[in-house]
C-alpha cells in the first residue's frame, strides 16, 4: 500500500493535497499497490469523501480530543506510528511547508532517507528519483536505498485531477489509535492570526508582479490598481524586498512564494533564475519590459516592450473604458 | 542566551548554475559563494536576540574547508565562536550531515553548556533537502518548527522565558509558543540582514575557528547525476510597443477569462 498524507485547511482537503494524490496515483499503478491516505486531526465525511475522489481506496483518520490544530510533531509522530503498524511499502506528501516539515519529523524519527520534492519517481528496488535542486534551476537525479521510501513530489509537478479505480469512490475510513506524548503538543500552533481576507498570492488568479524597474515603493500603486481591477495579487521580485519597497510576503521565488496564476503580468523583472522557479507554474505569462532580450520576456507568452509606468495605467484607462 | 546557528556556503543565488562535466556538482569555477539565505536571516535574528536579550551566537557549519569564508562573514557580524565541521564534499546526502551535525553539537554542549535556541535555515538554497534541522533537532530531544519568519523572547531573556515564533501562511501566520531549549527552521524574511562593519570585518580575521572532524554516518540518498532541466522555449507574442499596446493586452486578459 502507498500511504499518502493529506493536508487539509478548514474543513476542505488543500490543492496540494489533492496533487499529491494525483502524483501517487499513478506512482501507486507503477509499483503494483493500493492508495490510502493519511488524514490527521479530523476524521470529517467531506474530507474523506474528497481524498476517495481523488483515489485513496482507504483513508486513515487520527484524530484525538488534544490535538485541535497543526504539531509537526505530533504529526509526525503520527505517521511515523502509521509507518510502524501499518506496513506501508511507501509515503508520499506534497512538498509543502507543511508536508516537507511532516516527512523530515517522520524521516527523524525512523531514522530513515526522506527526499523532498520529487517530479518523477522510477520505484525499482532502490528507487530512482528526479528531484528539484535549486528551487527548480537545476535537477538531481538521486538512487534512494529505503526500506520505506519517504518522498513529497514537488509543489505543482502534477497539474491535480480526479480519479479512482473502484467504483463507487467512496473510501473506507479506518480510524487509526494513536498514542501522543505531551512533547508532541509543544509545537502545536497556539495562535492563527489572520492579516488578509480574501485572494492571496499563493492562489491569486492573477498576479502583477513588479520588480526593480518598478523604481520605488511608490511605483507600486499602479501594480496595486491593476491587480484591484483583475482581482488578483501584487508580487515582486527578491530585488524589490531587498531594497525594503514590498514586504517579504509578496516576494515570488525561490526563497519566497511559489505561484501558479491564470496569468501572471510580469513587470520591469528581468526574471533572474531565483524569481523565475517561483513563477514558472503560472499557466500564462505577460512581460512588461523595456528590454525585449529580459529572461522574463523570452520566457513569456506575451510581451509588451516599454516603459511600464506607461503601459499599466494605459491597460489600466482600457479596462474602466470596456468596464464602462 | 546561547544560541547556535547552523549555516550552509552555497554558490550566491540569482547567477545561472552550471553543472560540472561529469554531471555530480555545480560548475563553481565562474561562481561566488554566500551563506544560503535563510541561513542569513537566522544569523541575524540570533545576533539581534543576543543584542536584546545578552548571550551569545556560536555559528557552525559542515563543510570543506573554504567554508571558513562563511565562518568569518558570520564573525564580522556578531558571532562570537565558530565552528568547522569539516567533511571532504559540500554534497553530503542529509542524512549524514544531520548525524554529522548532531555529534559535533553534542561534543559542544557538553563542554560548553546547553545552547538555548538552535537556528537552521528552512531548506539550503542549492539542494533544498528540508530535513537536516528537523533531524538534529529531534536527535538532541528539541522541539522544532520551521517556516519561521518571526522570533520573539518575551520578558526578560530569563531561560524559563518562552520562545514565540511566527510561521508565513496563506493569508496570515501562525503562532508557535515553545519552552527552551528548542530549534526553528527560519525564513528569508524574518529580517533583513545588516552589512559587516569595517570593524566587523577586521576582527573576523581574528577570529579562532574551532575544527572539528565529521562523525561518519549512514545516509540512503546518493546522487546519479546533476543537471539543468530543458529551456523554457517561449515563441513570445509581442503585443506592442508602450501604451499603445495596452488595447492587445485587454484582449488577452477577456480571452483568458480573467477580466
Amino acid at each position: 500500500m502507498l500511504l499518502v498524507f493529506v493536508e487539509h485547511e478548514d474543513g476542505v482537503l488543500v490543492e496540494a493535497a489533492r496533487e499529491a494524490l494525483t502524483f501517487g496515483r499513478t506512482l501507486a499503478v507503477k509499483m503494483g499497490e493500493d492508495l490510502h491516505a493519511a488524514l490527521i486531526g479530523s476524521d470529517d465525511d467531506d474530507l474523506v469523501e474528497a481524498a476517495g475522489e481523488y483515489g485513496a481506496e482507504t483513508v486513515h483518520t487520527a484524530t484525538r480530543a488534544a490535538l485541535t490544530d497543526y504539531s509537526p510533531s505530533a504529526y509526525g509522530s503520527i505517521v511515523a506510528q502509521m509507518v510502524e503498524s501499518l506496513g506501508p511499502a511507501a509515503v508520499l506528501a506534497c512538498g509543502t511547508s507543511r508536508g516537507n516539515e511532516v516527512m523530515a519529523q517522520v524521516a527523524a524519527r525512523l531514522d530513515v532517507p526522506f527526499v523532498a520534492n520529487a517530479l518523477d519517481i522510477t520505484p525499482d528496488d532502490d528507487w530512482q528519483i528526479t528531484r528539484v535542486q535549486w528551487g527548480g534551476s537545476l535537477l538531481e537525479d538521486v538512487s534512494l536505498e529505503a526500506e520505506v521510501p519517504l518522498v513529497t513530489c514537488g509543489l505543482h509537478a502534477v497539474v491535480s485531477e480526479p480519479g479512482h479505480s473502484q467504483d463507487p469512490d467512496i473510501p473506507d475510513i479506518e480510524e487509526f489509535d494513536i498514542e501522543l506524548e505531551d512533547a508532541d503538543l509543544v509545537t502545536m500552533v497556539r495562535d492563527r492570526v489572520v492579516q488578509e481576507a480574501g485572494v492571496t498570492l499563493p492562489t491569486a488568479p492573477v498576479v502583477c508582479g513588479g520588480g526593480r524597474g518598478v523604481g520605488s515603493a511608490d511605483g507600486f500603486s499602479q501594480l496595486e490598481e491593476l491587480a484591484g481591477l483583475l482581482g488578483g495579487r501584487v508580487g515582486c521580485s527578491r530585488a524589490v524586498t531587498n531594497l525594503g519597497w514590498r514586504p517579504h510576503s509578496d516576494q515570488v521565488g525561490q526563497t519566497g512564494t511559489r505561484i501558479a496564476p491564470e496569468i501572471y503580468i510580469a513587470s520591469g523583472i528581468s526574471g533572474a533564475i531565483q524569481h523565475w522557479v517561483g513563477a514558472m507554474a503560472s499557466k500564462h505569462i505577460l512581460a512588461i519590459n523595456t528590454d525585449a532580450e529580459a529572461n522574463m520576456v523570452t520566457k513569456a507568452d506575451w510581451a509588451v516592450i516599454g516603459d511600464l509606468h506607461e503601459v499599466i495605467p494605459a491597460i489600466v484607462e482600457e479596462i474602466k473604458a470596456r468596464r464602462a | 542566551m546561547r544560541i547556535l546557528v547552523c549555516v550552509k556556503r552555497v554558490p550566491a543565488p540569482g547567477a545561472k548554475i552550471n553543472v560540472s562535466a561529469d554531471c555530480q556538482d555545480v560548475d563553481a569555477a565562474h561562481l561566488g559563494f554566500t551563506t544560503s539565505p535563510h541561513e542569513e536571516c537566522a544569523l541575524e535574528g540570533a545576533v539581534q536576540l543576543v543584542e536584546e536579550h545578552s548571550g551569545e551566537v556560536t555559528v557552525l557549519t559542515l563543510g570543506v574547508g573554504e567554508a571558513e569564508e562563511q565562518l568569518r562573514y558570520a564573525a564580522s557580524v556578531g558571532a562570537g565562536h565558530a565552528v568547522l565541521v569539516e567533511a571532504d564534499s559540500n554534497a553530503w546526502d542529509p542524512q549524514r550531515t544531520a548525524t554529522a551535525l548532531t555529534a559535533a553539537i553534542q561534543d559542544l554542549e557538553s563542554s560548553d553548556g546547553p545552547f538555548d535556541l538552535m537556528l537552521f535555515g528552512n531548506e539550503s538554497a542549492d539542494s533544498g533537502g528540508f530535513q537536516v534541522g528537523v533531524r538534529v533537532a529531534h536527535a538532541l530531544g528539541r522541539p522544532i518548527v520551521n517556516g519561521i519568519k518571526g522570533i520573539e523572547v518575551s520578558g526578560d531573556g530569563a531561560s524559563e522565558s518562552l520562545i514565540t515564533a511566527r510561521r508565513e501562511i496563506d493569508g496570515g501566520f501562525e503562532v508557535y509558543e515553545l519552552p527552551r531549549p528548542c530549534a526553528l527552521g527560519v525564513m528569508e524574511g524574518l529580517n533583513l540582514p545588516r552589512y559587516p562593519t569595517m570593524k566587523g570585518r577586521l576582527a573576523s580575521k581574528k577570529l579562532e575557528i574551532t575544527t572539528v572532524e565529521a562523525a561518519a554516518g549512514a545516509g540512503g540518498q546518493e546522487r546519479v547525476k546533476l543537471y539543468r532541466p530543458p529551456e523554457t522555449v517561449s515563441n513570445t507574442v509581442v503585443l506592442g510597443t508602450g501604451a499603445d499596446a495596452a488595447p492587445a493586452v485587454v484582449d488577452v486578459l477577456e480571452e483568458l477569462g480573467v477580466l
